[in-house]
């Protein structure tokens, strides 16, 4: 008789928490929930538009408010994390070739950075025209 | 031999242990001393009853993969020396089923790696009157760098979406895939898209990259499967564009 009796170790809820690699993934992904709620603010903001002057002045009065603003700039903060270690992480969703060689990874790095800077940019200028 | 280290070591005897329990053991060791010459001293001079996998002992058959303080690590390719100071907590790799001690059931993770079709595809026989397939340096870099997988399986100890389903084709599967797809004498890529694009292939990968930093054969599996994404996004849209399908 086969004395067999393979062991599975269960993953535990916490498996994250138990190794820097993971946390600091976690916290990565971990932006895309105040990013959701980030959105939905501006959805509302789009909605109140649509219902009117003092329906909007509502709307303002709610994101200036200093608990809102709070929240804002950690979506800020918390949204650079996320486009630092999607940069990082570029070179390897690309294959780019320049004739015989590859493109160093720090090209499409700083290319990412570039990209981000003109993006900030154009939308700082539309605002400000 | 002047250092003494205390290696813990999980043992699961699945005739006696309803758990894994941890034993101690205190081994001397000097610069030179591995962590598979550190249990083959426990094997040969405190516990015969300790079980444990290697063969070439030299990072290239993959066998003696195991968790090293936590961390996925062949066992060969690990020294004593950069744990002086400490304690070091040896337990059977991650994610697998524990055979006994230090030794995992990997039959799931060979099943996957068979099952991609890991091998040159052609459509048309070739003779050797055809004369030798020749490849330019750019081509060969294309894939060589995932052929130097040893199928040690320790990116699946590194991979928690494989831990948490292990219906997850995992890296070194799809870093074989696009091993033989990107490689200008293989032809049977058509045949191997269907590994890539399903929900168990590369879209079960949420990018944690943990493969690539423990893979001890500087393969990139995270860049494979990314790079798999790409492919997988592209044959999408033109499955939409073809014609009777
Ligand atoms: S890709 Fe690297 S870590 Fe994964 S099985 Fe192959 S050699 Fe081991
Ligand atoms: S004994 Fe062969 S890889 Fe370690």
């Amino acid at each position: 008789m086969s004395k067999r009796k393979p062991y599975t170790r269960e993953m535990k809820a916490d498996w994250w928490r138990k190794d820097s690699f993971f946390t600091m993934y976690i916290i990565r992904e971990g932006s895309s929930l105040v990013i959701a709620l980030y959105c939905f603010m501006l959805i509302a903001g789009l909605f109140s538009l649509t219902q009117g002057q003092s329906s909007f002045e509502t709307w303002l009065g709610f994101i200036s408010h200093p608990i809102t603003i709070v929240f804002q700039v950690l979506t800020l903060v918390w949204t650079l994390y996320h486009s630092y270690t999607w940069f990082q992480l570029a070179p390897k969703a690309a294959n780019l070739w320049m004739g015989e060689k590859r493109v160093p990874d720090s090209w499409i790095v700083n290319a990412m950075y570039a990209a981000l800077a003109g993006c900030s940019a154009l939308g700082l200028i539309i605002l400000f025209l | 031999m002047a250092e003494i280290m205390k290696m813990s070591i999980l043992r699961y005897r699945p005739e006696t242990d309803e758990k894994p329990v941890w034993q101690s053991y205190d081994v001397p060791y000097n610069h030179e001393t591995s962590i598979l010459d550190a249990l083959g001293y426990i094997k040969d001079e405190l516990d015969p009853t300790l079980s444990y996998r290697w063969s070439c002992r030299m990072a290239i058959c993959g066998s003696c993969g195991m968790m090293v303080n936590g961390q996925p690590k062949l066992g060969c390719k690990a020294f004593l020396r950069d744990y002086a100071g400490g304690e070091l907590k040896l337990e059977a790799l991650a994610n697998f089923p524990i055979e006994r001690d230090l030794v995992v059931d990997m039959s799931d993770f060979i099943a996957k790696l068979e099952s991609i079709k890991p091998y040159i595809i052609t459509q048309e026989p070739r003779s050797l009157d055809d004369g030798c397939t020749t490849q330019t340096p750019k081509q060969m870099e294309q894939y060589k760098q995932f052929s130097m997988c040893i199928n040690c399986g320790l990116c699946y100890a590194a991979c928690p979406q494989y831990g948490l389903d292990n219906k997850f084709t995992g890296p070194a599967a799809l870093a074989l895939i696009h091993r033989y797809n990107n490689d200008t004498r293989d032809q049977g890529k058509a045949e191997r898209m269907k590994f890539i694009n399903e929900e168990a292939g590369v879209w079960g990968c949420t990018f944690v990259g943990n493969c690539s930093v423990v893979c001890p054969k500087g393969v990139d599996p995270a860049a494979a499967i990314q790079l798999g994404k790409v492919e997988s996004a592209k044959d999408y849209v033109i499955q939409m564009f073809k014609p009777g399908e």
